[in-house]
């Protein structure tokens, strides 16, 4: 029996909305991620893919509410628990979670050092400034940022400084999961690379044993992570590693959304970008059988009344299409 | 058209300075240009690099504080209204975000009926006009029986940029200028709009000005591309050349920093 | 329509819009029934508490039925002042032989059979003064007076100057107010010229109404107006204008009312007069709101878009701006309503209001009352309901304000 560092069973959650109607953002998804892996999570906007990373923390306050699942967290399961302890044993020592405005949330009027000063305290009360001033200095220099940061305030710092502080601050006690919503996507490239660096790094150094990192940039997640998971409808329809993804998508929705991957590099102005025509169904009530069947080009009659099962296939790759692997690669 | 055709729109020292005494911001600072007529031309930058500035004084929505631009070989003056109006037939454009595009008061439908009323078409019976109307839509896969009555909320943003090409179809402009359409809307849909885009470009063969801070997009669309830092243009050229070979510090660490699917994203370089 | 089902759905609006229009009906449907005039002079004299007031003529000529209440004592005890009561009190414990314990607690009806039962008047006590004797003679007198059950004759003066019993009132009669056909409750008594308050108070919110309404059209006229046009068309034109608004701005605009008042003259200040200068004097607030509004919607892209389809800045203005500043202006415009009325109810408290005795404002209600020191003898009536209705007026205003302010700016929801 393998072990997983991270293990979701059937995770459902939803959105109440101020006229009283639940949108279920996200709708069974199941992931499992060995210790020192990355997953990404692919997916246009509305299909669930920020709400999936807010449920993971399991730190839920209204509009969003829990349905049924389990979040497993180094055989620990959190799901069930109160959002008091979520907040004061979970969040931050055991998960991380960084939006992509988090660089707007650092308080202008205090030094970063106050900051980690803050997370530290939260879970070691005993512990010493100086004690606190050498642990962050230690990890500043490991992460490649300045010392002097730690004595500056946020307003001193620019939007990559910021976030790459941030994140620091957020990892400052090692936790076991990291989930990065878009961290990199209202910066400019160069930041983002910083940041997308920083990220690596962490991983590699092993102060997070799982990074899951969420972005609509398709050629970014693949230099990002281990593995990528597509999502649409609030359901992951593909996972897979990056290679076979991008290069091998199965399902017909993961095929639109690689054939749309821009870069600048030779020889792409000879693709042709594929569009998926139409739009992502209401959440509302999602559509019966396959979600994507209204947008699908080679849908069956079959799709849209039949509930598609999770294929998983002898390489580990899991897609949900009622079509066979030989079937998807002829068409 | 692949040879340089002629003079569409060129500028010499364009210039614009925001703020007075102390504060002044040169967001566009001297910068000469030649568009040439029937060609796809990029300019990119990051934000604060002042695209946005100057793509707006191209079309003649802020003035200039230096410089002068030329319209077909001939100054442009936009000292009246009706001058202005009369620019405006020839150069559209589309801007980044779709949701602020619209008047969220108006029925999405009354601006495909502006743009006929633009193209001298006022005195059309309602027949014709809905007619077309209809034919605009379904250039952009849009159903027009659909879109009568709406508001704009009830559009999608991808529907909303296409609506916005739509619009294009009616008023056959010379030129078009494109502020980052896609930026605002979802891969799949950034497919179809740029498709929509060239489609369009090669029914009414008209001068595409690209502006995006996305380098694969640049050089995936367009013929010419100039790079745009600190409000001045510090590399231009042919896309292959510009992109493929580029020969500026700042072209060559943007692309650097772009993550590749196909080659090895350095890391290391940051 | 979804936004007003929005608007109805905060409970903040719903309750100032409840209280506002029941302010309204109130000053619609009262005069329907209270249709004598609002500025009757009903009463000869200041100030007359809250009750009903029957004529006495009426009692008498009404039918007279016997009731078996026992008035006497408590009759009694109610008549008696208090430092009669205590003249009573100290009688007994000096000379009455009473126990000071006894005394200090007994109401006035066990007093008064204490005193029947000690009192001899033909009694002399050493060491009493004879005014003090006197005093006592006389209370003794009274309170035997009110004491007797005699009846009341009512008696008329014929031709040979005789008098002539008409009728007897018994002790015992009494008369059912149905029968009495001259009376008329004053729920919130009479002023100080003996009008009617609350009939005065009504008319007056009516009118306070319709000042604050005339000064919040005003204002929101000339602020949306200038507001619209410096913001949109920027440069020189902006610049005079917020040049003129800060002029107006820097200026109090009390000081501006109370000159303007002024040189107008005491005879031409009337109702009108009053609100068009609350008006043209507090409309900078709504300039700089709209102004700034304008600015940040000029570059927005839907206005570009229009500018490139041609549209003349007039259309623009009218259709791409105004809509969306609307809700703004609506708000503005409950806020300008609002202080419309204080405004007028501070200047007519500083006797520089309506000139006018022909109509009643809340503001001139209270001026009368303060002139006349309804504060100073206890005459609660006159000035606490004109408090009130003005409390009310922008407590509810501003809570339907908050309330749009809450639907309109996501926010700021809780």
């Amino acid at each position: 029996m393998e072990t997983y560092m991270l293990e979701v069973q059937d995770l459902r959650t939803k959105y109440v909305t101020r006229f009283r109607e639940n949108v279920y953002a996200v709708d069974g998804v199941s992931l499992k991620i060995k210790e020192g892996k990355s997953i990404g999570i692919a997916g246009e906007s509305g299909c669930g893919k920020s709400t999936l990373a807010l449920s993971l923390m399991g730190y839920y306050f209204p509009p969003l509410h829990y349905i049924s699942g389990d979040i497993i967290i180094d055989g620990k399961n959190i799901s069930k628990l109160k959002p008091d302890t979520i907040r004061k044993r979970i969040l931050g020592k055991e998960i991380a979670y960084i939006p992509q405005a988090a660089m707007n949330a650092l308080n202008p009027t205090q030094k970063i050092i106050r900051f980690i000063e803050d997370v530290i305290h939260a879970h070691h009360p005993d512990a010493t400034k100086k004690d606190i001033y050498d642990i962050a200095c230690e990890r500043f220099e490991i992460l490649g940022l300045p010392r002097s940061v730690l004595e500056k305030h946020a307003v001193e710092l620019s939007g990559g400084m910021k976030q790459r502080t941030v994140i620091a601050i957020s990892t400052i006690l090692s936790p076991k999961v990291l989930i990065a919503d878009e961290p990199s996507s209202a910066l400019d490239v160069t930041s983002q690379k910083m940041v997308i660096k920083m990220l690596r790094e962490l991983m590699e150094k092993e102060y997070i044993k799982v990074m899951i990192f969420i972005t609509h940039e398709l050629p970014l997640l693949y230099n990002v992570t281990d593995d990528i998971l597509v999502m649409y409808a609030g359901q992951i329809v593909e996972s897979g590693t990056a290679k076979q993804m991008v290069f091998d998508p199965l399902h017909p929705y993961s095929k639109g959304l690689m054939g749309s991957i821009i870069v600048p590099e030779e020889g792409v102005r000879d693709h042709q970008l594929t569009a998926i025509p139409g739009t992502p169904p209401s959440l509302k009530n999602p559509p019966k059988g396959c979600r994507f069947a209204p947008r699908c080009p080679y849908a069956a009659p079959v799709c849209s009344s039949m509930e598609v099962p999770d294929i998983e296939l002898p390489n580990g790759r899991h897609y949900r299409c009622l079509m066979s692997e030989r079937k998807i690669r002829e068409v | 058209m692949s040879e340089l055709g002629a003079s569409c729109l060129s500028g010499r020292g364009v210039t614009k300075v925001f703020g007075i005494g102390k504060t002044v911001t040169v967001a566009v600072d001297h910068v000469d240009f030649d568009f040439r007529e029937g060609q796809i031309i990029s300019i990119v930058g990051e934000s604060g690099s002042g695209k946005t500035t100057f793509s707006k004084m191209l079309l003649g929505l802020i003035s200039m504080t230096e410089g002068e631009i030329s319209f077909q070989g001939k100054p442009r003056v936009l000292k009246t209204c009706a001058q202005k109006r009369k620019y405006w037939k020839d150069i559209q454009a589309i801007f980044q975000d779709p949701f602020a595009s619209y008047n969220s008061f108006r029925k999405v439908d009354s601006v495909l009926l502006d743009c006929i009323n633009m193209r001298d078409g006022k005195a059309l019976p309602q027949k014709k006009k809905e007619e077309m109307m209809t034919e605009a839509c379904s250039f952009v896969n849009l159903k027009y029986e659909e879109l009568t009555n709406k508001y704009p909320f009830e559009l999608s943003g991808g529907q909303m940029q296409r609506l916005m090409i739509a619009r294009i179809f009616l008023l056959k402009p010379k030129i078009l200028l494109a502020d980052e359409p896609t930026s605002m809307v979802d891969a799949c849909s950034r497919a179809t709009i740029l498709d929509m885009l060239l489609k369009l470009r090669s029914e009414v063969n008209m001068t595409i000005i690209f502006i995006t801070h996305d380098i694969g997009l640049a050089y995936y669309v367009s013929d010419q591309v100039y790079i745009m830092e600190h409000g001045k243009f510090v590399e231009r050229g042919n896309a292959e050349n510009v992109i493929l070979h580029p020969q500026a510090e700042y072209t060559k660490r943007l692309i650097s920093d772009v993550p590749k699917i196909y080659g090895n994203w350095d890391l290391t370089t940051v | 329509m979804n936004t007003i089902r929005q608007v109805f759905r905060s409970a903040k609006f719903v309750t100032g819009f409840v209280i506002f229009i029941a302010i309204i009906l109130l000053t619609i449907l009262f005069p329907l029934f209270i249709t004598y005039d609002p500025l009757d002079v009903v009463g000869n004299g200041n100030f007359y508490p809250p009750g009903t007031y029957i004529s006495q003529k009426d009692t008498i000529k009404a039918n007279p039925y016997e009731l078996r209440i026992a008035l006497k004592q408590s009759n009694v005890g109610d008549s008696l002042k208090t430092d009669e009561l205590d003249k009573i009190k100290e009688w007994l414990t000096q000379y009455g032989g009473m126990g000071k314990s006894e005394v200090q607690d007994a109401d006035a009806e066990s007093l008064i059979v204490m005193w029947t039962d000690k009192y001899n008047p033909s009694k002399r006590f050493r060491g009493m003064l004879a005014s003090e004797q006197k005093y006592y003679k006389r209370l003794n007198q009274k309170l035997t007076e009110l004491l007797t059950d005699k009846d009341i004759i009512i008696a008329e003066q014929d031709e040979n100057n005789e008098l002539k019993e008409k009728s007897k009132v018994k002790s015992s009669d009494f008369v059912n107010l149905k029968e009495i056909s001259n009376k008329r409750t004053l729920v919130l008594g009479t002023d100080n010229f003996g009008r009617d308050v609350l009939r005065e108070l009504v008319s007056a919110t009516t009118t306070s109404l319709r000042i604050g309404l005339i000064a919040g059209v005003v204002a929101t006229a000339i602020g949306l107006t200038l507001g619209l046009l410096a913001g949109y068309l920027g440069g020189f034109i902006d610049d005079l204008i917020l040049f003129i608004t800060n002029l107006f701005t820097v200026i109090p605009s009390f000081v501006l009312l109370i000159l303007i008042s002024y040189s107008v003259g005491q005879k031409q200040r009337g109702v009108g007069l009053v609100a068009l200068i609350i008006g043209i004097t507090s409309w900078t607030w709504t300039t700089r709101a709209v102004r700034s509004q304008v600015i940040s919607l000029r570059n927005r892209d839907h206005v570009n878009l229009s500018k490139l389809s041609g549209h003349s800045s007039f259309k623009i203005i009218m259709t791409d701006i105004l809509p969306y500043i609307a809700s703004y202006v609506v708000m503005a415009f409950i806020l300008q309503v609002s202080s419309g009325i204080l405004s007028e109810a501070q200047l007519s408290m500083l006797g520089l209001g309506p000139a006018t005795t022909s109509t009643a404002t809340l503001g001139l209600m209270m001026n009368w009352a303060m002139l006349y020191s309804a504060h100073l003898n206890g005459s609660w009536w006159a000035y606490f309901p004109v408090l009130f209705m003005i409390a009310m007026i922008s407590f509810s205003l501003n809570l339907m304000n908050t309330g749009l302010d809450q639907v309109f700016n996501p926010q700021l929801r809780d």
